[in-house]
């Protein structure tokens, strides 16, 4: 059952296609990546799903629902969360803080019961802390419950980063690039989450990434785009043997 | 025309140093006006002759400037830009006082002597009508003029001009390039205060001379929204047709509305097109 | 040094955190009460001032400090509100089917006051919310000019240069002046504790971390679902309010309203109460406006013992103010409270404190413009 698709996805920034024609959709349960060199448009797409762009041509559904046309703040809402490449955590609050912003699309907000605190306000509150307290021990992150972010290291920042993701209870999560800068210890407690929020949490992945490592581990599907275009689409093992691909990205053997 | 000018000259200080250092200056037309002073001081004071004590005067605001980049903004160079505008509007009230306390300045009104009349000059011969500016206006746009064609020279074909656009946009990155980032601050500064300066000089016919005339450097930020915040041709540009307008206003609408034209047009520009006339836009990669 | 222990979720929205607050904030409390009645009239005055500034410094410091949005015209808020309360209670409303214009009592005009505030708020704030940074601050300076220079064309209602007297609020029946001394002291101590409860409890709720939010990122902000467009310009009329209900009682404070009072230099005043104060915080409010209000005192008292010739300077205020101002952006960011945070620390860790605990990395700028 495809709970996301793209059709005919494309963007122009001023007469370079940053994305051209791109078609694919992702199953509900799965874990789908995109790779590609750098500048291919796959954050691109991100922001296009997000919403942060807008589309020229194509269409997208989500979950039945076509989201070509709908505003930014409202994604959160309809069910789809994701991280970025460059961490865009709020710096100077604490982590609690930054995930309890998570749970700001389930909040009804009305400020006067909130300047008065009314005891409907406070059971909300509570409420939500307890659902984000449940990512904290997923995540392991109560170490660094009231530190400011911008006192974290940087692996610390990128795991926040997921953990306020989680906190919007999302359908469908869009992870930029994952592992970027973290270790190879980290890298192997990020593919174990991801395989925990595909089949614990039940939450669809959709991926960009460049360690092929850790593609291989998680992914069911991989989708391959070079500057813009679709490039191959399929499982991990036919697209890391399709020669395109090799040629454009992954590297073969020089004559 | 010739308050639009003077606009576009302090507008352009203004937007020199933004554009060097992302700096806005709200102390732009404190350096107007302690330009003014000095002029004042080497050729009434003093009685040097008028072009002689306006060039040290420039001179010495380039120095002034310097000085003030180095004690005052260069300790708050890293932090974010609020920070670093409260300190410009601090320095702007420091400048007014010590104006006031310095002997011989004080907080009355000044003139120079210029040796540009205020009788009107025919600039086209009688035959073709009538276009008569007066002498100390004329004088006005020409140095604007040529002030601009200076300063357009100087950026577009030294290194200097390379390394402060540099500097701008990615400081770490300039440092590693080893481009004395500080020194060409203080020389933007140097520079936009003796811009400054010229301004003062150049307005001090007109409106004498006065520890609040700084209040004048308020128009600037009109003008340079108008033409586009990080461009030295639009802040001219900005500066003539803010001048223009408020001329308009001032004859065919109703009284006090001259005095918010300006700010009337900036709000709109604002919203209409905030990046003014020749302003990039520029958005953030995620 | 104290150990907070916590128990429960409960403990940690609170905003007393534990049980100390209670005491010293309680123990404050009592003085404040008690103040009016060992006091001269004098210093009532200038404590009720005091309060009034740090409501107007509250709201700005939820515009400014926690939304990220920097308004150089909070002066025009300020007059707004003091000149509809002014207005209101004083000659009041001609409307087209009355013979003689309504006047209004107080508990009608105040939040009135707040709310035609509020209103002028959205006015610019939604101009205001593709504009960021320092676009946005002069385009909140060109809106107090604008506004200053209504407020003195505007002769039939505002009277301009020549002036608006306030009337007193005096309630015949019972012969009580609440504009008058003691009783006006409680009124704006009463308003100002209303509004700093209101404000933390904005707060510690999902508004407030909506606000932080927008200041930090935008777009990651979007992303979690914080609709921009609708929490800036709540910030903006929620900080325009509360401004507006402190010049509501400016206006009283005074007696006499003329366009003077809300000039460019109020504006900067507020912005440097804000951040002298200390950017971010509630307290920062309240000891940017002791601050604000006790530099002239100071001054006055310091220029018996300054030598004749830089005492008599006209410019001699300002310019300690400008330095002031210089002083703490370069060497104390976080303010007053900053300051006040690290002596409490120095006492609570005493002798183990260490001098770098606070110590800043030393930041390169890069360019907002591709922010």
């Amino acid at each position: 059952m495809s709970l996301f698709t793209a059709e005919n996805l494309a963007i122009n920034f001023g007469g370079v296609k940053a994305v051209d024609g791109v078609n694919f959709d992702i199953k509900e349960g799965e874990c789908f990546t995109i790779i590609g060199p750098n500048g291919a448009g796959k954050t691109t797409i991100f922001n296009l799903i997000s919403r942060i762009y807008d589309a020229s041509e194509g269409r997208m559904t989500f979950n039945g629902q076509d989201i070509t046309e709908v505003p930014p703040h409202d994604i959160a809402g309809l069910g789809i969360a994701r991280t970025f490449q460059n961490i865009e955590l709020f710096e100077h609050a604490s982590v609690l803080q930054n995930l309890l912003v998570g749970r700001h699309c389930h909040t009804k907000r009305s400020i006067w019961s909130e300047g008065l605190f009314l005891p409907s306000v406070r059971k909300a509150e509570l409420a939500h802390r307890e659902k984000v307290e449940e990512i904290i021990d997923f995540l392991d992150l109560q170490h660094y419950r009231e530190s400011l972010i911008m006192n974290l290291p940087y692996g610390v920042r990128k795991v926040v980063e997921l953990g306020r993701a989680l906190c919007t209870e999302p359908k469908l999560i869009l992870l930029d690039e994952p592992s970027s800068g973290l270790n190879v210890e980290e890298t192997q407690d990020m593919s174990f989450w991801i395989d925990d929020i595909k089949k614990d949490l039940g939450i669809t992945v959709l991926m960009v990434e460049h360690d092929m490592g850790l593609v291989s581990e998680v992914s069911d599907r991989v989708l391959v785009l070079n500057y813009g275009r679709m490039l191959a689409y399929g499982s991990p093992q036919e697209v890391q043997n399709d020669p395109e691909v090799i040629k454009a990205y992954l590297g073969g053997d020089d004559e | 025309m010739s308050i639009g000018c003077i606009y576009a000259l302090v507008a352009l200080g203004f937007v020199l140093i933004y554009k060097a250092t992302e700096v806005v200056n709200f102390a732009q037309g404190e350096l107007l006006m302690l330009g003014a002073f000095f002029a004042y001081t080497f050729i009434t004071l003093f009685g040097w002759n008028y072009w002689i004590g306006a060039a040290a005067a420039i001179g010495c605001m380039f120095f002034v400037g310097n000085l003030v980049d180095r004690v005052v903004l260069r300790p708050v160079l890293g932090q974010p830009q609020f920070a670093i505008v409260m300190v410009t509007i601090g320095f702007g009230y420091v400048a007014r006082s010590v104006a006031g306390m310095i002997p011989g300045w004080g907080t009355e009104t000044y003139a120079i002597e210029t040796p540009f009349s205020s009788e009107g000059m025919q600039l086209i011969p009688e035959s073709m009508g009538t276009l008569v500016v007066a002498q100390t206006d004329l004088s006005v746009i020409v140095a604007t003029i040529l002030l601009c064609i200076v300063l357009y020279l100087f950026f577009t074909y030294t290194k200097l001009g390379l390394a402060m656009q540099a500097s701008s946009q990615n400081q770490l990155a300039s440092y590693y390039m080893g481009i004395p980032v500080k020194s060409v601050f203080s020389m933007i500064w140097g520079i936009s205060a003796a811009v400054a300066a010229a301004a003062g000089i150049l307005l001090a016919p007109t409106t004498l001379i006065d520890a609040n005339m700084g209040f004048i450097g308020l128009k600037a930020f009109p003008a340079a929204v108008l033409g586009g915040f990080g461009s030295i041709p639009g802040a001219v540009v900005g500066g003539i047709i803010i001048g223009i307008i408020e001329t308009l206003a001032g004859f065919y609408l109703p009284p006090g509305v001259k005095n918010v034209a300006a700010y009337v047009v900036l709000l709109v520009v604002l919203v209409v097109r905030p990046q003014g006339l020749f302003g990039e836009k520029t958005g953030k990669r995620v | 040094m104290r150990f907070l222990f916590k128990t429960s979720y409960e403990q940690d929205i609170r905003i007393a955190k534990h049980s100390g607050y209670y005491w010293s904030y309680g123990a404050l409390l009592l003085i404040i009460l008690c103040a009016p009645y060992f006091l001269d009239e004098y210093y009532i005055g200038q404590m009720t001032q005091l309060y009034i500034l740090a409501i107007a410094g509250v709201g700005l410091m939820l515009l400014s400090g926690y939304t990220g949005l920097i308004s150089l015209g909070h002066a025009a808020f300020f007059g707004i509100g003091a000149y509809t309360e002014a207005v209101l209670t004083g000659n009041g409303i001609p409307l087209p089917f009355m013979d003689e214009p309504i006047v209004f009592s107080f508990f009608i005009s105040f939040p009135m006051a707040g709310v035609l505030a509020a209103v002028a708020g959205v006015v610019i704030g939604i101009p205001a919310l593709r504009l960021t940074g320092i676009y946005l601050a002069i385009a909140t300076f060109a809106f107090a000019i604008i506004v200053e220079e209504i407020l003195s064309r505007w002769e039939s209602v505002t009277n301009g240069y020549t002036g608006l007297l306030v009337d007193s609020i005096y309630f015949e029946s019972i012969d009580f002046d609440l504009t008058e001394g003691v009783s006006f002291y409680f009124l704006c101590l009463g308003v100002l504790i209303a509004v700093i409860l209101f404000s933390l409890n904005l707060l510690r709720s999902a508004t407030g971390r909506s606000m932080m939010a927008v200041r930090d990122s935008e777009i990651s902000a979007q992303s979690m679902g914080v609709n921009l467009a609708q929490t800036k310009t709540l910030a903006f009329a929620i900080s325009a309010g509360i401004t507006g209900l402190a010049g509501a009682l400016f206006a009283h404070k005074l007696g006499f309203l003329s366009p003077e009072s809300f000039t460019v230099l109020q504006s900067l005043e507020l912005l440097v109460l804000v951040v002298v104060g200390g950017l971010g915080s509630i307290h920062g409010a309240i000891f940017g406006a002791m601050f604000v209000l006790a530099l002239p005192q100071g001054l006055a008292i310091m220029k018996d013992y300054l030598p004749h010739y830089i005492s008599e300077q006209p410019g001699f205020e300002p310019l300690i103010f400008g330095l002031i101002l210089i002083f703490f952006v370069m060497f104390e960011p976080l303010g007053i409270y900053g300051r006040w945070l690290k002596v409490k620390l120095y006492f609570q860790m005493f002798p183990l404190y260490k001098k770098a605990t606070f110590k800043r990395q030393k930041s390169y700028m890069k360019s907002e413009r591709l922010k």
